[in-house]
C-alpha cells in the first residue's frame, strides 16, 4: 500500500539546482564572514565609556573686589545680596544666558532647624539672584546620602527652589557619568552629569562637624558630586576632599553659617546639637573659607590636613587674616 | 434609552475606571504623591481581607469597614465586583478576551460550568478554617493582594528598568522573578479556560459568591420567551449556566448575556412571572469538610515548626511599628503595599526566613536599603495594621515619648570591619549615624603596624541602648558583601522577649 503521506519534492531544473546551491554557498559563505569579522581574543566586545573631565568654572581673579565677604545678620535674602554685592556683583560671576549649578549639602532627610543641610532660604535667594542675572538655567542639585526625594523636600530645598524660579536635578542612578578627576586618591570615579552640562557652578555648604574630617565645609561638599562607591572614600578622606576640591574648581561659594552643627555631625538630628551664629560667608578661595568658617566649630586649620594639602597645591590660602576682607552686619 | 448605554457597556466604562483606579493609586504610593489619599483603598475593599483578619483577631480594623460596602452591595446585587471592580478579574477578562482567538462554537464550549469551578470554594474553607486557628493566610490567593503584590514586585519594577521612570532607583526584590511567573502563569492560564483564576481558583469570588446566593437582584431569564439559542452563553464571564438553570453564586452580573439575548428573555432586577429557577452554590458536602479537616490538621504542623515565632530569627526585621510577631502573622496579608511605599527598597517579600507562614511578609533587609530614620510611610499604607501607623515622634523617640522604635541592633564583626581587622580609616558607619547621640561611637586608638610603625585609629563601637537598628551602618558600610556591621532582630520594641539588655 502506498504512504498515506504522499506529497513530493518536485525535481529540480537545472536553473533551480544553481540558485538553490548559490543560496546555500551564500549562506555558508555568510556565517564564515561573520566569524571572521568577530573573531577576537576578547571574551567581550565592551565598549569605551567617554571619559568626561571638569571644566573650569571658576573666572578670572581680580584684586578690586575683597577675596570674601562675611556677612552677619538675619535676613537671609538681603545677606545674601549684600555679600554679593560687595564680591563685584551677580553679574561679575554669572553672564546673561549661562545655565548654573548651585551644588547645597541636601545629604539628609533633615529639617531645616536641624541644620544638617543648607538653609533653604540662602539657597532660594541664591537662586533668585542667579535669575536676575538672567541665567538661562538654575538646577541645584546633590547626591544625597539619605533619599533624595525626602532630603529635598523635608530640608526645604525644593519647594525653596521653585518657589525662585530654579530646578531640582534629582540625580538618578543613569545621571552618573565616568569623569577623570585627575587626583591623587581619586581618578577616573562617576560623577552627576549635569556639572558637565553647564557653565558655571556655585557651591553651597552648610558648616558641620564631622567625626573623620573633623569638619565639612566648602571643599568637602564635592562629595555630593560623585556617585559610585563613595562611602572608600573614608579611607583616605583628606586626599579625597583635596582632590576634589581640585578638581572641581566653583564660580563662588557661599558658606551657610545661619545655623551650625556643632555636634553629632554630619546628620545631627537634635536642636540642642546646632547653635545659631546668624552668619554667611561668601568669596572664591574655598581653603580660606574653610579656614575663617572653623571658628565656628572651635578647631583650628592644623586640625585639618585636607586644608594644608590643599594650600600646597595651590587651591587657596590658609591664613585668611592675611587676605582683604570685608565684615558686615546687617 | 440611549442606544450606547446599555448595562454591559456601563459595565466596561466601570472596569476601565476601576483598574485606572487600581494603577493609579499604586502608582501614586510613594513619598511625593502620596498625601492623604486612600492608597490601599482595593485591600480595604475587599471582603475576604476584612474577613479573614476579622476572624484572626476580632476586629474591623479602620479603612477594612470599607469591604461592608462590597458585602452589603454582594447581598442585594450579587457578585458584582467580580467583573466590576476587581483589577485581578478585569485584567484576567481583558487578557482571555484579547489572547483567544476562538470560534463561537469554542466559545460556548470554554463559557460553560464545569466541576473544576469548585475548587475555589475549597480553597475558600482551608483559608477561613486556618483564619479561625489564628493563621492568616488569605494573603497567598486573595486576588487584590496577589494583584498589588505582583505589580509592586515585579510588574513596577520591570516596568522601570525597561525605562519607564517610576523610581529614582532601580528596585531590586528578593524572590521577585517566583512572584512573577505565578502571575504569568495565572494570566497564560486564561488561555484554556477564560477567566481560570476567577471560577476556578479565587477565594473571593468564592466568598462572594456565598454572599450573593441569596441575593435579591439578579440576571433572570424568562422560560417563555426564552428559545435556549445559547447565544448567552457565548461572552459570559463567570460560566454561570445562564441558559438554564442560572448558577447565581457564579455570575458576575457582567450584563452580557442580557445584551446578546435576540429574544429579549433576560433581564437584571426582581424575578418576573416567567423568571427561572436558579441554582444554589455548587459544592460537594463530603470535600468540604475533607478540606475543613485538612486545615484543621495542618494547623498545628505549620505552628510547630522552626520560625519567626518558636525561635527568634536573626534575619527576620520588620518594619517599624509591626506588631509582635504572633499578631503580625494575624494581621499581614503579603499585599506588598509597605514594599511599594518604602523609598529605600529596604522592605522585601520574604522567602522562608521566617518560617512558611511568612512567606512574602515585609522583611528588612539592610543591604538593599536601611530604614530611613525620619520616614513612617509603611504604617500608613498598611491596610490591616499588621505595621502600625507611627507618629514621627513616636518612631524615634522624641518627646512626649522616651524610647524610639527599634527593629533590631546592629552588632560589628570585628573579623571584616577596616578598622578593627585592617588598620584602615573608614567609620562612615559613624557618619550615617541617625540618632542623636549617635549609636555609634568610636575610641582612638594608637596601634603598631607590622612594620613596626604607630597610627592613630579610630575603632567604631556600638551604644546597644541608642541603636534603632536602622540598619544604614550595614547599608553604607564599603565592606559591601557582607558588612562588617550587621543589624539583627534582637531588642526589637515589637518583642517583649527578644532582648538581651536587662535594663529596657
Amino acid at each position: 500500500m502506498p504512504s498515506q503521506h504522499k506529497a513530493r519534492e518536485p525535481l529540480l531544473t537545472r536553473r533551480e539546482l544553481i540558485v538553490k546551491s548559490a543560496l546555500t554557498c551564500g549562506f555558508a559563505a555568510g556565517a564564515g564572514a561573520l566569524g571572521y569579522l568577530f573573531y577576537s581574543d576578547e571574551p567581550i566586545n565592551r565598549r569605551k565609556e567617554k571619559i568626561y573631565t571638569f571644566k573650569d568654572y571658576a573666572i578670572a581673579q581680580s584684586n578690586v573686589y575683597p577675596a570674601f565677604v562675611v556677612v552677619r545678620g538675619k535676613v537671609i535674602p538681603q545677606m545674601a545680596a549684600a555679600a554679593l554685592d560687595r564680591l563685584g556683583g551677580i553679574s561679575r560671576f554669572i553672564n546673561p544666558g549661562e545655565k548654573v549649578l548651585i551644588k547645597p549639602n541636601v545629604g539628609w532627610d533633615r529639617q531645616p532647624e536641624q541644620a544638617a543641610n543648607t538653609n533653604p532660604e540662602l539657597v532660594g535667594a541664591v537662586v533668585a539672584l542667579c535669575r536676575e542675572a538672567r541665567a538661562s538655567e538654575v538646577w541645584v542639585t546633590d547626591a544625597s546620602i539619605n533619599d533624595p526625594y525626602r532630603c529635598f523636600a523635608r530640608s526645604g530645598i525644593e519647594d525653596a527652589v521653585n518657589r525662585a524660579g530654579g530646578t531640582v536635578k534629582y540625580a538618578s542612578e543613569n545621571d552618573f557619568v565616568l569623569t577623570d578627576l585627575k587626583g591623587q586618591a581619586l581618578r577616573v570615579w562617576p560623577v552627576s552629569r549635569f556639572f558637565h552640562d553647564v557653565d558655571k557652578v556655585i557651591n553651597m555648604p552648610v558648616v558641620k562637624q564631622h567625626s573623620l574630617s573633623r569638619c565639612t565645609i566648602a571643599m568637602k561638599n564635592w562629595y555630593g558630586a560623585l556617585g559610585g562607591q563613595r562611602n572608600r572614600l573614608h579611607q583616605d578622606i583628606h586626599t579625597s576632599i583635596a582632590d576634589l576640591a581640585a578638581a572641581i574648581r566653583p564660580t563662588f561659594t557661599i558658606i551657610d553659617a545661619t545655623r551650625v552643627l556643632k555636634r553629632n555631625g554630619p546628620t545631627g538630628g537634635s536642636l540642642s546639637d546646632v547653635a545659631i551664629e546668624n552668619t554667611i560667608i561668601a568669596g572664591i578661595d574655598e581653603v580660606a573659607l574653610d579656614s575663617y568658617s572653623l571658628g565656628f566649630l572651635e578647631l583650628d586649620p592644623s586640625d585639618i590636613p585636607f586644608l594644608e594639602i590643599g594650600e600646597k597645591r595651590g587651591l587657596g590660602v590658609i591664613d585668611w587674616a592675611s587676605l582683604h576682607y570685608e565684615e558686615l552686619n546687617i | 434609552m440611549n442606544k450606547f448605554l446599555t448595562l454591559r457597556n456601563i459595565r466596561r466604562i466601570y472596569s476601565v475606571f476601576f483598574f485606572g483606579l487600581f494603577v493609579l493609586l499604586l502608582v501614586i504610593t510613594d513619598f511625593r504623591n502620596m498625601k492623604g489619599y486612600e492608597v490601599s483603598l482595593f485591600l480595604e475593599l475587599d471582603p475576604l481581607i476584612s474577613i479573614a483578619a476579622f476572624l484572626t483577631s476580632w476586629t474591623v480594623y479602620k479603612g477594612l469597614a470599607l469591604s461592608l460596602v462590597i458585602i452589603v452591595g454582594t447581598l442585594l446585587l450579587g457578585r458584582f465586583f467580580c467583573s466590576w471592580i476587581c483589577p485581578m478579574g478585569i485584567l484576567n477578562q481583558w487578557i482571555s478576551h484579547l489572547f483567544n482567538k476562538r470560534r463561537p462554537v469554542d466559545d460556548y464550549r470554554t463559557n460553560a460550568y464545569r466541576p473544576i469551578f469548585r475548587i475555589k470554594y475549597y480553597i475558600l474553607t482551608l483559608l477561613i478554617v486556618l483564619a479561625l486557628f489564628g493563621s492568616l493566610q488569605t494573603g497567598l490567593f486573595d486576588p487584590i493582594s496577589l494583584i498589588t503584590r505582583s505589580f509592586v514586585i515585579s510588574a513596577f519594577p520591570a516596568l522601570h528598568y525597561s525605562g519607564g521612570e517610576l523610581y529614582i532607583r532601580q528596585p531590586v526584590f528578593s524572590g521577585g522573578l517566583f512572584i512573577a511567573v505565578i502571575f504569568i502563569t495565572i494570566l497564560f492560564a486564561n488561555r484554556f479556560i477564560s477567566r481560570f483564576w476567577c471560577r476556578v481558583l479565587c477565594p473571593l469570588g468564592a466568598l462572594l459568591g456565598i454572599l450573593s446566593s441569596r441575593s435579591l437582584v439578579r440576571i433572570r431569564r424568562d422560560v417563555e420567551k426564552c428559545t435556549d439559542c445559547q447565544k448567552c452563553l457565548r461572552y459570559c464571564h463567570g460560566g454561570c449556566d445562564p441558559h438554564a438553570e442560572l448558577r447565581i453564586s457564579e455570575c458576575h452580573a457582567c450584563m452580557n448575556c442580557i445584551e446578546d439575548c435576540p429574544e429579549d428573555a433576560i433581564h437584571y432586577g426582581l424575578a418576573r412571572e416567567f423568571s427561572s429557577v436558579h441554582r444554589p452554590v455548587d459544592v460537594n458536602r463530603r470535600r468540604l469538610i475533607e478540606t475543613a479537616l485538612t486545615g484543621i490538621v495542618l494547623f498545628p504542623m505549620m505552628r510547630s515548626v522552626v520560625n519567626a515565632q518558636s525561635t527568634f530569627q536573626h534575619d527576620v526585621i520588620r518594619p517599624p511599628g509591626s506588631l509582635a510577631e504572633d499578631e503580625f502573622l494575624r494581621r499581614c496579608i503579603k499585599c506588598g503595599e509597605c514594599m511599594r511605599v518604602c523609598p529605600t527598597n529596604v522592605i522585601q517579600p520574604a522567602l522562608l526566613e521566617g518560617g512558611f507562614e511568612g512567606l512574602w511578609t515585609p522583611v528588612l533587609m539592610n543591604k538593599i536599603g536601611y530604614c530611613e530614620f525620619n520616614c513612617i510611610l509603611c504604617g500608613q499604607v498598611c491596610p490591616t495594621g499588621a505595621i502600625m501607623p507611627l507618629s514621627l515622634e513616636k518612631k524615634i523617640g522624641s518627646p512626649p515619648f522616651h524610647q524610639p522604635v527599634k527593629v533590631g541592633t546592629a552588632f560589628y564583626d570585628r573579623g571584616r570591619c577596616l578598622p578593627w581587622a585592617m588598620n584602615t580609616e573608614c567609620i562612615v558607619c559613624e557618619e550615617v549615624c541617625p540618632t542623636s547621640p549617635k549609636a555609634i561611637w568610636f575610641e582612638t586608638t594608637e596601634i603598631s603596624l607590622r612594620n613596626g610603625n604607630k597610627k592613630q585609629l579610630k575603632l567604631p563601637r556600638i551604644e546597644p541602648e541608642l541603636c534603632v537598628g536602622c540598619g544604614i551602618c550595614e547599608n553604607k558600610c564599603p565592606v559591601q558583601d557582607r558588612a562588617a556591621v550587621r543589624v539583627t532582630s534582637i531588642g526589637e520594641t515589637r518583642s517583649p522577649f527578644n532582648r538581651m539588655i536587662l535594663k529596657n
